[in-house]
């Protein structure tokens, strides 16, 4: 009959309107101040840099090679490099950023710059709430108001900090075995070098290059 | 004290009025009466739009607005603060006179219709007796001030949005008249006041109001679809389709001009409820004799707000028509179903009391709107669609 649909869709609103009064599982809305649902893990905002230890500038992980710097596709990451060198987590002497700064009006979260860091220097922030009324200066990052510790990294991404950390973790092992077993070599063998050398400089001319890019590329 | 009650608003008014020398006293009155209208209406307006937007929001399982006071209910301020202070911006190319007065004219309109209205026992501005040829004739008004907006805006949403909302105002002008003029055949009266009274009698402790008659119920339900659409509520709301028209004739109106807009459509949609009232329900009368004590104002102003409230549902429920179906439905089906029930108010009339004319004119009714909806539908296939060219 004619008008039955209507009567139908009525009732249809009829009882959502009263069961939204009655059943909490009907109204979706969460009221964000006030509470909020929980962010997943992968969530990300915008980069932070890391630092090691207590000390945010002593503990930087940033060595300012401005590999990021570059291939930010809509460049909101200003750096510059420090004069002097301060020793990373190898405990090797390096060159820190003496400024570092990013536009976060600017930067579109696309976590390029973390991708590209070898150092897992800079990772991503969960934090959205970034309102300011300055629009100038409140948007503009410096060093240490991005600077966050592998404590809070930990608290956001546990999964992906904990593989980061095993990662460094070995790296630091690595180093460090040989080192010692460079020590070892030293100590065993003092005689050896010179006459190690010698042969090495009668080789031909193209042994020395992949040495070379093996070191580099570590 | 409860017939105190009932008139406290009149006698508050002759209270206020003894104070002015004589000659004064009748057009003091009658500005009173005017400051009354302004204010409560627009008052209801401001809870109308709190309570339909937290509706809405219920039937659509959300919260409505609930930051402005508690539950939100300070909204309608917050809102007016908001189109007050709002720039407001008249297009370069725009008619700047007419652009500035289409709104005025739907207000002042759009009040006018107020005058009529009986908001209660002795409770009406002016006691016309053509009171609902008045009504109509303000109400008919307001599409020349629709046609003034989307004119003078030079826009060609504006323009179309008001040539959408007169072929749909005249076109449901027509049936909303003729579902009117069926009380006028039985009561002999054009005056709403009278209308009132005629319904204001009970048998058994229940009320002679119109909707509980054959016809009378088909002349409201016709009456509460031409009135829906006269007022450009959805599932009508095509003069303003946002996703067709951006806004319609309102497209270029910022500020407070739109406030003004908007107050006029939603004073428009009381109005039309005042007037559903007025004449099927029973206007200002208990629908128990045994509540009668109540006062009379009362009554009316719960029958327009359970009106708004079904406007509200509706709204919340029926998705909007498209301009053919719109027109087919006006000339088509609701336009024929008036006449028809002209036929059968006559009907009821010559019959005399008793059972049978209830029988005869139920059936004539409820058979020719069966019918007219199996025909009208012959065609339609209902179901799930089938693509001829995609999948």
């Amino acid at each position: 009959m004619l008008g039955e649909g209507i009567l139908k869709g009525l009732a249809e609103t009829a009882r959502n309107f009263a069961g939204s009064f009655v059943s909490k599982e009907r109204l979706t809305t969460v009221e964000y101040p006030e509470e909020r649902s929980p962010l997943p893990e992968a969530s990300r905002v915008f980069p932070f840099l890391l630092y090691d230890g207590t000390d945010w500038e002593a503990g930087m992980r940033c060595v300012a090679c401005q590999i990021c710097e570059k291939e930010c596709p809509p460049k909101c990451i200003y750096i510059e490099k420090s004069k002097d060198k301060k020793p990373d987590y190898v405990g090797k002497p390096q060159i820190y950023p003496a400024r570092f700064e990013i536009d976060v009006s600017v930067c579109m979260s696309c976590q390029i710059c973390v991708e590209v860091c070898p150092f897992e220097a800079i990772k991503m922030d969960t934090d959205f709430e970034l309102s300011t009324d300055d629009r100038f200066g409140g948007l503009l990052y410096d060093r240490k108001q991005l600077a966050r510790s592998n404590e809070y990294y930990h608290s956001i991404h546990p999964t992906e900090a904990a593989e980061v950390d095993a990662r460094l973790a070995e790296e630091k092992a690595k180093v460090e075995a040989k080192a010692k077993a460079a020590a070892a070599a030293k100590a065993a063998a003092p005689p050896a070098t010179p006459a190690a050398t010698t042969p090495a400089a009668a080789a031909p001319v193209s042994k020395p290059a992949p040495n070379a890019t093996e070191a580099e590329s570590k | 004290m409860l017939e105190k009650a009932d008139q406290i608003f009149i006698l508050l008014r002759n209270w206020l009025v003894g104070f002015l020398p004589a000659g004064w006293q009748t057009a003091a009155g009658v500005v009173l009466g005017v400051i009354g209208i302004v204010a409560v209406f627009p008052g209801l307006f401001a809870i109308t739009t709190v309570l339909e937007r937290k509706g809405l929001g219920r039937i659509q399982n959300r919260l409505g607005p609930n930051r402005v006071g508690p539950f939100g209910i300070l909204q309608p301020i917050a809102d007016a603060i908001k189109s007050l202070t709002k720039e407001d911006i008249v297009p370069r190319d725009a008619d700047a006179v007419v652009h500035f007065l289409a709104p005025v004219f739907l207000v002042v309109v759009v009040f006018m219709g107020f005058a009529v209205l009986p908001v209660g026992r002795n409770m009406v501005l002016v006691d016309m007796d053509a009171s609902l040829l008045f009504y109509f004739a303000m109400g008919a008004s307001t599409e020349v001030s629709i046609f003034m907006a989307g004119w003078s805006s030079r826009n060609k949403y504006s323009l179309l949005g008001a040539m959408r909302a007169v072929a749909q105002m005249i076109s449901y002008e027509v049936p909303l008249l003729m579902s009117s003029v069926v009380i006028v055949m039985m009561t002999g009266s054009l005056s709403l006041v009278k209308i009132v009274e005629a319904q204001n009698q009970y048998s058994y402790g229940l009320p002679h109001w119109y909707i509980f008659t054959p016809w009378g119920f088909a002349a409201f339900v016709m009456y509460a679809i031409a009135g829906t659409a006269e007022t450009n509520r959805s599932p009508f709301d095509l003069p303003e389709g946002e996703s067709e028209l951006v806004a319609g004739y309102f497209t270029e109106y910022s500020g407070f001009k739109f406030a003004l807009f908007f107050l006029g459509e939603y004073l428009g949609m009381l109005s039309i409820s005042g007037l559903g009232a007025t004449l099927f329900l029973g206007g200002w009368s208990a629908p128990l004799a045994v509540l009668n004590w109540v006062p009379s104002w009362i009554w009316f102003f719960a029958k327009v707000m359970l009106s708004i409230v079904v406007f509200i549902w509706v709204r919340g429920t029926l998705p909007r028509l498209r301009q053919d179906q719109l027109m087919n439905f006006a000339w088509k089906f609701v336009l024929p179903m008036t006449l028809l029930d002209l036929v059968v108010a006559a009907v009821w009339r010559f019959m005399g009391d008793g059972l049978l004319r209830w029988f005869v004119c139920s059936a004539i009714l409820i058979g020719v709107y069966v019918a007219a909806g199996r025909w009208g539908m012959r065609s339609k296939h209902f179901g799930p669609r089938s693509y001829r060219y995609a999948e």
